[in-house]
Protein backbone atom coordinates (compact mmCIF):
# COMPACT_ATOMS: atom_id res chain seq x y z
CA UNK A 1 0.00 0.00 0.00
CA UNK A 2 1.43 3.43 -1.05
CA UNK A 3 -1.25 4.90 1.77
CA UNK A 4 -3.33 7.49 1.15
CA UNK A 5 -2.86 9.64 -1.33
CA UNK A 6 -3.24 13.21 -1.54
CA UNK A 7 -6.43 13.29 -3.60
CA UNK A 8 -8.77 10.04 -3.09
CA UNK A 9 -11.12 10.41 -6.33
CA UNK A 10 -14.07 7.87 -5.61
CA UNK A 11 -15.90 6.84 -8.71
CA UNK A 12 -17.50 3.36 -7.54
CA UNK A 13 -20.33 2.93 -9.93
CA UNK A 14 -19.29 5.25 -12.80
CA UNK A 15 -18.60 3.63 -16.51
CA UNK A 16 -15.78 4.76 -19.11
CA UNK A 17 -15.20 7.06 -19.55
CA UNK A 18 -16.18 8.62 -16.30
CA UNK A 19 -13.11 7.83 -13.68
CA UNK A 20 -10.68 8.59 -16.65
CA UNK A 21 -12.16 12.18 -16.92
CA UNK A 22 -12.66 12.90 -13.19
CA UNK A 23 -9.07 12.06 -13.25
CA UNK A 24 -7.94 14.81 -15.93
CA UNK A 25 -10.35 16.92 -14.26
CA UNK A 26 -8.58 17.02 -10.76
CA UNK A 27 -5.09 16.01 -11.45
CA UNK A 28 -4.50 19.85 -11.08
CA UNK A 29 -5.99 20.14 -7.14
CA UNK A 30 -2.27 18.05 -5.85
CA UNK A 31 0.74 19.50 -6.31
CA UNK A 32 3.78 18.26 -8.57
CA UNK A 33 5.17 14.77 -6.85
CA UNK A 34 1.78 14.79 -5.13
CA UNK A 35 -0.43 11.16 -5.57
CA UNK A 36 -4.04 10.75 -6.89
CA UNK A 37 -6.27 7.52 -6.51
CA UNK A 38 -8.76 6.66 -8.57
CA UNK A 39 -10.85 3.79 -7.36
CA UNK A 40 -13.60 2.07 -9.52
CA UNK A 41 -14.83 -1.09 -10.41
CA UNK A 42 -14.65 0.04 -13.91
CA UNK A 43 -12.86 -2.61 -15.59
CA UNK A 44 -11.75 -0.05 -18.66
CA UNK A 45 -9.39 2.04 -16.16
CA UNK A 46 -6.91 -0.89 -15.79
CA UNK A 47 -5.80 -0.11 -19.41
CA UNK A 48 -7.21 3.73 -19.51
CA UNK A 49 -5.18 4.83 -16.50
CA UNK A 50 -1.63 3.88 -17.37
CA UNK A 51 -2.83 4.79 -21.10
CA UNK A 52 -3.70 8.66 -19.47
CA UNK A 53 -0.74 9.13 -17.51
CA UNK A 54 1.66 8.20 -20.79
CA UNK A 55 -0.67 10.39 -23.10
CA UNK A 56 -0.40 13.30 -20.35
CA UNK A 57 3.75 13.16 -19.13
CA UNK A 58 2.21 11.55 -15.68
CA UNK A 59 3.46 9.02 -13.82
CA UNK A 60 1.52 5.49 -13.17
CA UNK A 61 2.70 4.25 -9.60
CA UNK A 62 0.76 1.09 -9.97
CA UNK A 63 -2.87 -1.09 -8.73
CA UNK A 64 -3.91 -1.77 -5.31
CA UNK A 65 -7.04 -3.11 -3.85
CA UNK A 66 -9.13 -0.30 -1.36
CA UNK A 67 -10.40 -1.32 2.01
CA UNK A 68 -13.46 -2.88 0.37
CA UNK A 69 -11.53 -4.45 -2.57
CA UNK A 70 -12.26 -1.94 -5.22
CA UNK A 71 -9.38 -1.91 -7.23
CA UNK A 72 -7.57 1.58 -6.71
CA UNK A 73 -5.26 3.26 -9.59
CA UNK A 74 -2.58 5.65 -8.23
CA UNK A 75 -1.23 8.05 -10.56
CA UNK A 76 1.49 11.04 -9.40
CA UNK A 77 1.44 14.21 -10.85
CA UNK A 78 4.98 15.17 -12.55
CA UNK A 79 4.61 17.33 -15.22
CA UNK A 80 2.08 20.89 -14.10
CA UNK B 1 -22.92 2.33 -51.72
CA UNK B 2 -22.12 6.32 -51.96
CA UNK B 3 -20.14 6.00 -55.65
CA UNK B 4 -23.91 5.27 -56.61
CA UNK B 5 -25.15 8.31 -55.24
CA UNK B 6 -26.24 10.62 -58.61
CA UNK B 7 -23.84 13.48 -59.19
CA UNK B 8 -24.89 16.32 -56.92
CA UNK B 9 -27.59 14.52 -55.50
CA UNK B 10 -28.40 13.53 -51.90
CA UNK B 11 -25.09 11.42 -50.46
CA UNK B 12 -26.27 8.15 -48.72
CA UNK B 13 -24.73 7.13 -45.66
CA UNK B 14 -20.84 6.41 -45.81
CA UNK B 15 -20.08 2.85 -44.45
CA UNK B 16 -16.77 2.67 -42.95
CA UNK B 17 -16.61 -0.77 -41.70
CA UNK B 18 -15.49 -3.05 -44.21
CA UNK B 19 -13.71 -4.67 -41.29
CA UNK B 20 -16.63 -5.98 -39.67
CA UNK B 21 -18.48 -6.90 -43.30
CA UNK B 22 -16.81 -5.96 -46.87
CA UNK B 23 -20.33 -4.95 -49.14
CA UNK B 24 -20.96 -7.60 -51.51
CA UNK B 25 -18.34 -7.25 -54.74
CA UNK B 26 -20.16 -6.67 -57.80
CA UNK B 27 -18.79 -10.02 -59.10
CA UNK B 28 -20.08 -11.90 -56.61
CA UNK B 29 -23.60 -11.04 -56.75
CA UNK B 30 -23.74 -11.25 -60.18
CA UNK B 31 -22.02 -15.36 -59.16
CA UNK B 32 -24.63 -15.43 -56.42
CA UNK B 33 -27.42 -15.01 -58.70
CA UNK B 34 -26.77 -17.11 -61.12
CA UNK B 35 -25.69 -20.00 -59.19
CA UNK B 36 -29.13 -19.84 -57.34
CA UNK B 37 -30.97 -21.28 -60.18
CA UNK B 38 -28.20 -24.16 -60.79
CA UNK B 39 -26.42 -25.36 -57.20
CA UNK B 40 -29.61 -25.88 -55.27
CA UNK B 41 -28.75 -30.26 -55.79
CA UNK B 42 -26.50 -32.63 -53.84
CA UNK B 43 -23.19 -32.66 -54.88
CA UNK B 44 -22.54 -36.20 -54.04
CA UNK B 45 -25.88 -37.37 -56.08
CA UNK B 46 -24.91 -38.61 -59.23
CA UNK B 47 -27.77 -37.28 -61.50
CA UNK B 48 -27.12 -34.33 -63.97
CA UNK B 49 -28.47 -30.81 -61.22
CA UNK B 50 -26.15 -33.11 -58.59
CA UNK B 51 -23.19 -33.35 -61.07
CA UNK B 52 -23.98 -29.39 -62.21
CA UNK B 53 -23.75 -28.46 -58.29
CA UNK B 54 -20.25 -30.83 -57.99
CA UNK B 55 -18.89 -28.80 -60.90
CA UNK B 56 -19.65 -25.68 -59.35
CA UNK B 57 -18.20 -26.60 -56.11
CA UNK B 58 -14.80 -28.44 -57.15
CA UNK B 59 -14.65 -25.25 -59.59
CA UNK B 60 -15.20 -22.49 -56.62
CA UNK B 61 -12.52 -24.67 -55.01
CA UNK B 62 -9.76 -24.61 -57.93
CA UNK B 63 -10.64 -20.75 -58.15
CA UNK B 64 -9.98 -19.88 -53.96
CA UNK B 65 -6.58 -22.50 -54.36
CA UNK B 66 -5.69 -20.55 -57.13
CA UNK B 67 -6.24 -16.97 -55.25
CA UNK B 68 -4.49 -18.25 -52.18
CA UNK B 69 -1.39 -20.50 -53.89
CA UNK B 70 -2.73 -23.63 -52.48
CA UNK B 71 -3.37 -27.16 -54.41
CA UNK B 72 -7.41 -27.37 -54.68
CA UNK B 73 -7.64 -30.47 -52.31
CA UNK B 74 -6.04 -28.12 -49.46
CA UNK B 75 -9.37 -26.13 -49.63
CA UNK B 76 -12.62 -26.68 -47.57
CA UNK B 77 -15.95 -24.41 -47.36
CA UNK B 78 -17.11 -24.06 -43.96
CA UNK B 79 -19.86 -22.42 -43.18
CA UNK B 80 -18.24 -19.07 -41.80
CA UNK B 81 -14.96 -17.87 -40.90
CA UNK B 82 -15.27 -18.82 -37.34
CA UNK B 83 -15.91 -22.12 -38.08
CA UNK B 84 -13.17 -22.37 -40.13
CA UNK B 85 -10.48 -20.94 -37.26
CA UNK B 86 -12.37 -23.36 -34.35
CA UNK B 87 -11.23 -26.41 -37.03
CA UNK B 88 -8.72 -25.26 -38.11
CA UNK B 89 -6.96 -24.56 -34.97
CA UNK B 90 -8.77 -27.63 -32.87
CA UNK B 91 -7.63 -30.15 -35.24
CA UNK B 92 -3.61 -29.04 -34.77
CA UNK B 93 -4.04 -30.42 -31.33
CA UNK B 94 -2.42 -34.31 -30.30
CA UNK B 95 -4.87 -35.06 -27.94
CA UNK B 96 -6.74 -33.17 -25.13
CA UNK B 97 -3.62 -31.90 -23.17
CA UNK B 98 -2.41 -30.41 -26.05
CA UNK B 99 -1.42 -26.48 -25.29
CA UNK B 100 -2.27 -23.68 -27.53
CA UNK B 101 -0.64 -20.51 -27.75
CA UNK B 102 -2.16 -17.65 -29.22
CA UNK B 103 -0.87 -13.83 -29.38
CA UNK B 104 -3.15 -11.81 -26.75
CA UNK B 105 -4.60 -9.86 -29.42
CA UNK B 106 -5.88 -12.59 -32.02
CA UNK B 107 -9.87 -12.41 -32.51
CA UNK B 108 -12.12 -13.92 -29.70
CA UNK B 109 -12.60 -17.07 -32.23
CA UNK B 110 -9.29 -18.25 -31.66
CA UNK B 111 -9.61 -17.67 -27.98
CA UNK B 112 -12.93 -19.37 -27.21
CA UNK B 113 -11.50 -22.28 -29.22
CA UNK B 114 -7.96 -22.40 -27.04
CA UNK B 115 -10.56 -21.87 -24.20
CA UNK B 116 -12.91 -24.88 -25.05
CA UNK B 117 -10.13 -26.87 -25.76
CA UNK B 118 -9.58 -27.58 -22.15
CA UNK B 119 -6.09 -27.08 -21.35
CA UNK B 120 -5.62 -23.81 -19.81
CA UNK B 121 -4.00 -21.59 -23.21
CA UNK B 122 -0.91 -19.90 -23.43
CA UNK B 123 -1.48 -16.07 -24.03
CA UNK B 124 1.96 -14.53 -25.55
CA UNK B 125 2.16 -10.55 -24.92
CA UNK B 126 2.17 -8.09 -27.62
CA UNK B 127 4.37 -4.54 -27.67
CA UNK B 128 2.65 -1.25 -27.95
CA UNK B 129 1.64 -1.66 -31.87
CA UNK B 130 0.38 -4.94 -31.16
CA UNK B 131 2.94 -7.23 -32.73
CA UNK B 132 3.48 -10.39 -30.98
CA UNK B 133 7.08 -11.32 -30.16
CA UNK B 134 8.02 -14.63 -32.51
CA UNK B 135 9.72 -16.01 -30.11
CA UNK B 136 6.87 -15.48 -27.71
CA UNK B 137 5.53 -18.98 -27.11
CA UNK B 138 7.13 -21.34 -25.19
CA UNK B 139 5.90 -24.55 -23.91
CA UNK B 140 2.99 -24.24 -26.72
CA UNK B 141 2.29 -27.51 -28.50
CA UNK B 142 0.14 -25.63 -31.31
CA UNK B 143 0.49 -22.13 -32.00
CA UNK B 144 -2.75 -19.56 -33.17
CA UNK B 145 -1.28 -16.75 -34.72
CA UNK B 146 -3.33 -14.03 -37.13
CA UNK B 147 -1.65 -12.91 -40.58
CA UNK B 148 -3.28 -9.56 -39.64
CA UNK B 149 -4.30 -7.85 -36.63
CA UNK B 150 -8.58 -7.03 -37.20
CA UNK B 151 -9.02 -4.15 -35.12
CA UNK B 152 -5.64 -2.09 -35.36
CA UNK B 153 -4.15 -3.23 -38.73
CA UNK B 154 -0.41 -4.49 -37.80
CA UNK B 155 0.81 -7.61 -39.60
CA UNK B 156 2.04 -10.73 -37.24
CA UNK B 157 6.00 -12.12 -37.66
CA UNK B 158 3.84 -15.23 -39.08
CA UNK B 159 6.97 -16.10 -41.40
CA UNK B 160 9.42 -15.81 -38.63
CA UNK B 161 7.91 -17.60 -35.87
CA UNK B 162 10.65 -19.69 -34.39
CA UNK B 163 9.24 -23.04 -32.78
CA UNK B 164 10.85 -26.41 -31.99
CA UNK B 165 10.02 -28.49 -34.67
CA UNK B 166 6.73 -30.15 -34.51
CA UNK B 167 4.61 -27.56 -33.56
CA UNK B 168 2.23 -26.87 -36.08
CA UNK B 169 0.86 -23.11 -36.53
CA UNK B 170 -2.37 -21.99 -37.47
CA UNK B 171 -2.76 -19.09 -39.17
CA UNK B 172 -5.95 -16.94 -38.75
CA UNK B 173 -5.75 -15.03 -42.02
CA UNK B 174 -9.71 -13.97 -41.79
CA UNK B 175 -8.70 -10.15 -41.94
CA UNK B 176 -5.88 -10.05 -44.68
CA UNK B 177 -7.61 -12.59 -47.26
CA UNK B 178 -7.81 -10.80 -50.91
CA UNK B 179 -6.58 -8.55 -49.59
CA UNK B 180 -2.68 -8.63 -48.79
CA UNK B 181 -0.78 -12.32 -50.16
CA UNK B 182 -1.00 -15.26 -47.56
CA UNK B 183 2.08 -14.90 -44.80
CA UNK B 184 4.59 -18.33 -45.21
CA UNK B 185 5.37 -20.86 -42.80
CA UNK B 186 1.91 -22.26 -41.47
CA UNK B 187 0.15 -25.52 -41.50
CA UNK B 188 -3.71 -24.60 -41.43
CA UNK B 189 -4.93 -21.40 -42.14
CA UNK B 190 -9.06 -19.63 -42.26
CA UNK B 191 -10.40 -17.23 -43.91
CA UNK B 192 -14.14 -15.27 -44.18
CA UNK B 193 -15.77 -14.67 -47.41
CA UNK B 194 -17.58 -11.80 -46.33
CA UNK B 195 -14.70 -9.74 -45.04
CA UNK B 196 -13.51 -9.35 -48.58
CA UNK B 197 -16.90 -8.60 -50.61
CA UNK B 198 -18.42 -12.73 -50.83
CA UNK B 199 -21.47 -13.27 -49.09
CA UNK B 200 -21.14 -14.25 -45.30
CA UNK B 201 -21.95 -18.13 -44.44
CA UNK B 202 -18.70 -18.89 -46.30
CA UNK B 203 -15.33 -19.72 -44.64
CA UNK B 204 -12.40 -21.13 -46.33
CA UNK B 205 -9.86 -23.69 -44.32
CA UNK B 206 -7.02 -24.68 -45.81
CA UNK B 207 -4.84 -27.85 -44.45
CA UNK B 208 -1.88 -27.97 -46.09
CA UNK B 209 -0.96 -31.70 -47.49
CA UNK B 210 1.12 -33.86 -45.11
CA UNK B 211 -0.11 -31.53 -41.98
CA UNK B 212 -1.86 -34.13 -39.06
CA UNK B 213 -5.10 -32.65 -38.95
CA UNK B 214 -8.07 -34.67 -37.17
CA UNK B 215 -11.40 -33.39 -37.75
CA UNK B 216 -11.98 -32.37 -34.23
CA UNK B 217 -15.76 -32.07 -34.48
CA UNK B 218 -18.63 -35.30 -35.47
CA UNK B 219 -17.96 -36.35 -39.09
CA UNK B 220 -20.34 -35.88 -42.01
CA UNK B 221 -19.57 -37.69 -44.98
CA UNK B 222 -19.75 -34.96 -47.35
CA UNK B 223 -18.54 -34.52 -50.45
CA UNK B 224 -15.09 -32.90 -48.13
CA UNK B 225 -14.21 -34.94 -45.45
CA UNK B 226 -12.94 -31.84 -43.29
CA UNK B 227 -16.34 -30.10 -43.74
CA UNK B 228 -19.73 -31.05 -42.57
CA UNK B 229 -22.99 -29.84 -43.17
CA UNK B 230 -25.17 -29.27 -47.07
CA UNK B 231 -22.66 -27.28 -48.99
CA UNK B 232 -24.09 -24.03 -50.30
CA UNK B 233 -23.07 -24.20 -53.12
CA UNK B 234 -24.04 -20.59 -54.81
CA UNK B 235 -22.25 -19.08 -51.96
CA UNK B 236 -18.96 -20.82 -52.05
CA UNK B 237 -19.09 -19.57 -56.01
CA UNK B 238 -19.97 -16.53 -55.20
CA UNK B 239 -17.45 -16.15 -52.74
CA UNK B 240 -14.68 -17.47 -55.27
CA UNK B 241 -15.47 -15.37 -57.77
CA UNK B 242 -15.30 -12.17 -55.38
CA UNK B 243 -11.78 -13.44 -54.25
CA UNK B 244 -10.79 -13.63 -57.64
CA UNK B 245 -11.72 -10.04 -57.96
CA UNK B 246 -10.45 -8.41 -55.12
CA UNK B 247 -7.39 -10.21 -55.59
CA UNK B 248 -6.85 -8.90 -59.82
CA UNK B 249 -7.63 -5.65 -58.19
CA UNK B 250 -5.63 -5.53 -54.89
CA UNK B 251 -2.27 -3.13 -56.09
CA UNK B 252 -4.32 -0.55 -56.84
CA UNK B 253 -7.04 -0.65 -54.47
CA UNK B 254 -4.89 -1.11 -51.65
CA UNK B 255 -2.74 1.44 -52.37
CA UNK B 256 -5.15 4.06 -52.69
CA UNK B 257 -6.88 2.96 -49.43
CA UNK B 258 -3.51 2.79 -48.10
CA UNK B 259 -2.64 6.26 -48.87
CA UNK B 260 -6.52 7.45 -47.69
CA UNK B 261 -5.59 5.75 -44.31
CA UNK B 262 -2.61 7.62 -44.05
CA UNK B 263 -4.32 11.17 -44.26
CA UNK B 264 -6.93 9.43 -41.61
CA UNK B 265 -4.09 8.48 -39.42
CA UNK B 266 -2.67 12.05 -39.73
CA UNK B 267 -5.64 14.02 -39.24
CA UNK B 268 -6.40 12.27 -36.21
CA UNK B 269 -3.36 12.99 -35.04
CA UNK B 270 -3.71 16.36 -34.97
CA UNK B 271 -7.05 16.63 -33.09
CA UNK B 272 -5.66 17.02 -29.39
CA UNK B 273 -4.97 13.86 -27.08
CA UNK B 274 -6.11 11.93 -29.79
CA UNK B 275 -4.21 8.68 -29.98
CA UNK B 276 -3.57 6.72 -33.18
CA UNK B 277 -2.87 3.06 -32.87
CA UNK B 278 -0.91 0.10 -34.80
CA UNK B 279 1.60 -0.10 -37.17
CA UNK B 280 1.47 2.88 -39.34
CA UNK B 281 3.82 1.01 -42.06
CA UNK B 282 3.62 -2.71 -41.63
CA UNK B 283 -0.15 -2.73 -41.04
CA UNK B 284 -3.40 -3.46 -43.38
CA UNK B 285 -4.19 -1.16 -46.52
CA UNK B 286 -7.73 -0.41 -45.15
CA UNK B 287 -8.37 0.04 -41.97
CA UNK B 288 -7.33 2.30 -38.93
CA UNK B 289 -8.10 2.70 -34.80
CA UNK B 290 -7.04 5.18 -32.59
CA UNK B 291 -8.74 6.65 -29.00
CA UNK B 292 -10.01 9.82 -28.03
CA UNK B 293 -9.23 10.76 -24.56
CA UNK B 294 -12.33 12.01 -22.40
CA UNK B 295 -14.44 10.51 -25.03
CA UNK B 296 -17.45 8.41 -24.84
CA UNK B 297 -16.83 5.53 -27.94
CA UNK B 298 -20.84 5.07 -27.71
CA UNK B 299 -21.44 8.85 -28.36
CA UNK B 300 -18.40 9.16 -30.97
CA UNK B 301 -20.22 6.27 -33.04
CA UNK B 302 -23.44 7.58 -32.38
CA UNK B 303 -23.01 11.04 -33.19
CA UNK B 304 -21.07 10.31 -36.26
CA UNK B 305 -23.99 7.70 -37.32
CA UNK B 306 -26.62 10.93 -37.29
CA UNK B 307 -23.84 12.43 -39.51
CA UNK B 308 -23.84 9.40 -41.93
CA UNK B 309 -20.97 7.52 -41.26
CA UNK B 310 -20.95 4.44 -40.44
CA UNK B 311 -17.80 3.34 -38.33
CA UNK B 312 -17.34 0.76 -35.19
CA UNK B 313 -15.73 0.77 -31.91
CA UNK B 314 -13.74 -0.90 -29.56
CA UNK B 315 -14.68 0.48 -26.74
CA UNK B 316 -16.91 -1.16 -23.20
CA UNK B 317 -19.63 1.13 -23.92
CA UNK B 318 -19.65 -0.20 -27.54
CA UNK B 319 -19.56 -3.72 -26.63
CA UNK B 320 -22.32 -6.83 -26.23
CA UNK B 321 -19.83 -7.91 -23.38
CA UNK B 322 -19.40 -4.03 -21.94
CA UNK B 323 -15.88 -5.03 -21.38
CA UNK B 324 -13.31 -2.97 -23.38
CA UNK B 325 -11.59 -4.68 -26.73
CA UNK B 326 -8.86 -7.53 -25.50
CA UNK B 327 -6.68 -5.83 -28.40
CA UNK B 328 -6.47 -2.34 -27.01
CA UNK B 329 -5.86 -3.84 -23.51
CA UNK B 330 -3.09 -6.17 -24.66
CA UNK B 331 -1.51 -3.06 -26.47
CA UNK B 332 -1.91 -1.00 -23.64
CA UNK B 333 -3.51 1.96 -25.54
CA UNK B 334 -6.75 3.91 -24.07
CA UNK B 335 -9.70 1.72 -24.82
CA UNK B 336 -12.45 4.37 -24.52
CA UNK B 337 -13.13 6.81 -26.80
CA UNK B 338 -12.35 4.04 -29.51
CA UNK B 339 -12.89 4.36 -33.16
CA UNK B 340 -11.95 1.72 -35.83
CA UNK B 341 -12.22 3.14 -39.68
CA UNK B 342 -12.08 0.85 -42.19
CA UNK B 343 -12.71 1.66 -45.93
CA UNK B 344 -14.77 -0.48 -48.58
CA UNK B 345 -13.25 -0.76 -52.18
CA UNK B 346 -15.03 1.84 -53.00
CA UNK B 347 -14.67 4.65 -50.58
CA UNK B 348 -13.48 7.73 -52.03
CA UNK B 349 -11.53 10.44 -50.97
CA UNK B 350 -14.38 12.34 -50.33
CA UNK B 351 -15.96 10.45 -48.29
CA UNK B 352 -12.85 10.01 -46.48
CA UNK B 353 -12.51 14.37 -46.63
CA UNK B 354 -16.16 14.49 -45.64
CA UNK B 355 -15.34 12.43 -42.03
CA UNK B 356 -12.25 14.25 -41.50
CA UNK B 357 -14.01 17.42 -41.56
CA UNK B 358 -16.72 16.26 -38.98
CA UNK B 359 -14.35 14.27 -36.89
CA UNK B 360 -13.26 17.08 -34.62
CA UNK B 361 -15.96 19.18 -33.77
CA UNK B 362 -17.74 15.31 -32.48
CA UNK B 363 -15.14 14.81 -30.65
CA UNK B 364 -15.07 18.76 -29.09
CA UNK B 365 -18.38 18.81 -28.41
CA UNK B 366 -18.47 15.28 -26.63
CA UNK B 367 -15.81 16.35 -23.99
CA UNK B 368 -17.35 20.19 -23.82
CA UNK B 369 -20.73 18.18 -22.60
CA UNK B 370 -18.48 16.23 -19.97
CA UNK B 371 -17.40 19.68 -18.88
CA UNK B 372 -13.76 19.22 -20.41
Amino acid sequence: MTGPADLELDCRGMLCPLPVIELGKRIGEVPVGGLVAVATEDVAARTDVPAWCRMRGQEYVGEEAAADGTPRYVVRRVSP
Amino acid sequence: MTSAAPPGGPRGPVYLDSASSEPLHPTARETLLAALDRGYADPRRLHGPARDARLLLDNARAVVAECLGVRPDEVTFTSSGTEAVHRGLLGLRRGPAARIGYAAVEHSAVVHAARWAGTEPIEAPVDRLGRVDPEGFPGADVVALQSANHEVGTLQPVGELRLPAGVPVFVDACASMGRLPLPTGWDVLAGSAHKWGGPAGVGVLVVRKGTRWLNPFPGDDRVDERASGFENVPAALAAAAALRAVVSERDEVGARQFALVDRIRAAATAIPDVEVVGDPVDRLPHLVTFSCLYVDGEALVTELDRRGYGVASGSACTASTLTPSRVLQAMGVLTHGNLRISLTRDTTEEDVDGLLAVLPGVVRDIRAEAGL
